[in-house]
């Protein structure tokens, strides 16, 4: 393997590993809110929140990389917090994975959520819980099959996201190329070699992934027996 | 029971079909039963004394406590309500085992005494084998036990059951119902009890709610409200009354006992009972028909002497239930409209009511 390829692995890696993370944490408290609230604010949020799944990347990589620029507001916001400019970064690559992903955490976790129903918190109130208590001590273990799912999808979706990371990360070696735009410029380079070893090693990574989704959802059941 | 022991609770609750409007003075101790028909806000009083949901103009004390008064603007939150709730359906938490569902609430109650209250909790419900087991691998009774469990060891003031039997099948009530009859003898605290099955109310309860469309239709001691007949409260089968009794004399020969009550004595199966022992006797206004004369030569041999005190309709128009007043106690009577009729019986005739059938209770 080239030095290119060993580069281009380890970054979509730290990647998908750090938008998982991000990702878990942000997604987590949205779906809680948005599973709970019975607020004017819940369709506009839960459509925004959704918006990734349909928007065509370029779109939205385009949108970012107006805003992350010197002149657009996230760049005047990033330049008077002394960070500079995050487009062509890996931070503007992880925020623009994170807004990319955000659906496909948001909705298992969501789902989970919901189909625990009220009953769970409500035993849990009976039994002296506060309701921050009853969060994390029963609704998060009971949605745990969600959240394992929300993490799965998000690291493999982020590993499999080619245009966004086009539009702001600008394909640089070691700084912001990753495996699937690496693979764009092999083919660019008719270095059709090295875009088959690339390209075979996601789809195994891919197969690897949606095996290991099917046996979590078969091993953990949701909910109260 | 005085002002400052007992339960009281008063709610309005604006619903859909029908508006909740109670006011109740519940007795500090043994089971109440709140009985109606499936909709009749039986649940939703449950509900809103564990703060669960809220009612608007309403009051909710327990002893000294004041749980609710929108008078005062006073709402604590479930948690903060020193009270167990057992839900109808099996609630325990499928992440946990057995034993860390009943640590979850002990944990949270944080009162002196926890170990053993916990220790006497899992006895009294008969689960200490089911410790390490997963819920996923219990019966739906040994469930619904470990809920019970669960909710007693936090010490609770007060025990909320909504239909604990109503999603179990006959077999696994039957396994239960001895459960609770041990609970109420042996606890000391308030139990609120829904259902609308009538072998559950007169086996458990020592006072009874009877809730129509959400208002108060009867209320009072058990004896009470099931002898009244002005509005049978149980129609059907089931309908009798319980009444309380003690053994005086058996008889290994037969196997019987004579238990005495207030109207007279009475020889009942015999189930390894012991003398001055207290139980429950349940007859069944099936089981008692009306003579004019007393009967030597019947094979009933319960006989009681009294008087009529009332006649009402029974749910089908061939048949009238008669109240039937011996002694200090009331009799419920079925019998057909025409024997009444042949009898000649109204209010104030001599009867003999000849007593078929005795159950014993606890």
């Amino acid at each position: 393997m080239t030095q290119d390829a060993v580069d281009a692995i380890g970054l979509t890696l730290l990647l998908a590993a750090s938008t998982t993370v991000l990702l878990l944490l942000l997604a987590t408290p949205l779906a809680w809110w948005l599973s709970q609230t019975s607020s004017r604010w819940r369709a506009p949020i839960g459509a925004l929140a959704t918006l990734p799944l349909v928007l065509p990347p370029s779109v939205l990589g385009f949108y970012l990389l107006v805003a992350m620029g010197p002149p657009g507001p996230l760049g005047q916001l990033t330049q008077a917090l002394g960070w500079g400019v995050l487009s062509f970064t890996f931070a503007g690559l992880l925020l623009g994975s994170v807004i990319f992903s955000l659906p496909f955490a948001v909705q298992p976790i969501q789902h989970a959520f919901e189909s625990l129903g009220r009953r769970p918190l409500e035993v849990a109130y009976t039994l002296r819980a506060r309701p921050i208590d009853a969060f994390f001590s029963v609704a998060l273990p009971l949605a745990r099959p969600g959240l394992v799912t929300a993490a799965i999808l998000s690291f493999s979706h982020t590993v499999g996201e080619f245009g966004v990371v086009l539009m702001i990360g600008g394909n640089i070696p070691g700084k912001t190329r990753v495996v699937s735009t690496q693979i764009y410029g092999h083919v660019e380079a008719m270095e059709y070699t090295q875009a088959h070893w690339l390209a075979g090693g996601m789809l195994l990574f891919s197969f690897g992934v949606l095996l290991l989704l099917s046996w979590v959802r078969k091993r953990t059941p949701l909910g109260l027996p | 029971m005085t002002q400052a022991d007992g339960l009281h609770i008063r709610l309005s609750l604006a619903r859909p079909d029908f508006a909740l409007a109670v006011d109740l003075a519940l007795p500090s101790s043994g089971i109440s039963v709140l009985y109606g028909p499936s909709g009749s806000g039986k649940t939703s009083v449950l509900r809103c004394v564990a703060g669960l949901e809220r009612a608007t103009h309403s009051q909710v004390r327990v002893g000294r406590e004041v749980w609710q008064d929108d008078a005062k603007a006073v709402f604590r939150p479930p948690w903060t309500r020193d009270l167990g709730y057992v839900f109808q359906e099996a609630s325990l938490f499928a992440h946990l085992n057995v034993q860390e569902n009943l640590a979850f609430g002990l944990q949270r109650s944080r009162k002196p005494g926890a170990t053993a209250a916990l220790d006497r909790s899992i006895d009294l419900l008969g689960i200490g084998y089911l410790l390490q087991r997963n819920p996923s691998h219990l019966s739906g009774g040994e469930r619904q036990r470990v809920a019970i469990a669960r909710a007693l060891a936090t010490q609770p003031r007060l025990l909320l059951l909504d239909e604990p039997l109503a999603a179990l099948d006959q077999a696994r009530r039957l396994e239960i119902l001895p459960w609770l009859e041990k609970m109420r003898d042996e606890l000391r605290i308030p139990m609120l009890y829904v259902t609308h099955s009538p072998e559950e109310l007169t086996r458990l309860a020592d006072f009874v709610v009877v809730l129509r469309a959400g208002q108060v239709a009867a209320c009072g001691p058990t004896q009470q409200v099931l002898s009244q007949t002005e509005a049978p409260v149980i129609v059907g089968d089931e309908a009798g009354v319980v009444v309380p009794a003690t053994v005086v004399e058996r008889d290994l020969r037969w196997h019987l006992a004579k238990v005495d009550f207030v109207g007279g004595s009475l020889w009942v199966r015999d189930g390894s009972m012991h003398l001055g022992q207290s139980v429950r006797l349940r007859i069944l206004a099936r089981d008692v028909s009306l003579a004019m004369h007393a009967n030597p030569m019947s094979s009933i041999q319960n006989q009681l002497p009294g008087h009529v005190e009332s006649v009402v309709d029974d749910a089908h128009p061939s048949q009238a239930l008669v109240r039937v007043r011996c002694g200090e106690a009331i009799l419920v009577a079925r019998v057909t409209r025409r024997a009444l009729s042949a009898l000649q019986l109204s209010p104030g005739s001599q009867v003999w009511a000849q007593v078929k059938s005795v159950a014993v209770m606890s």
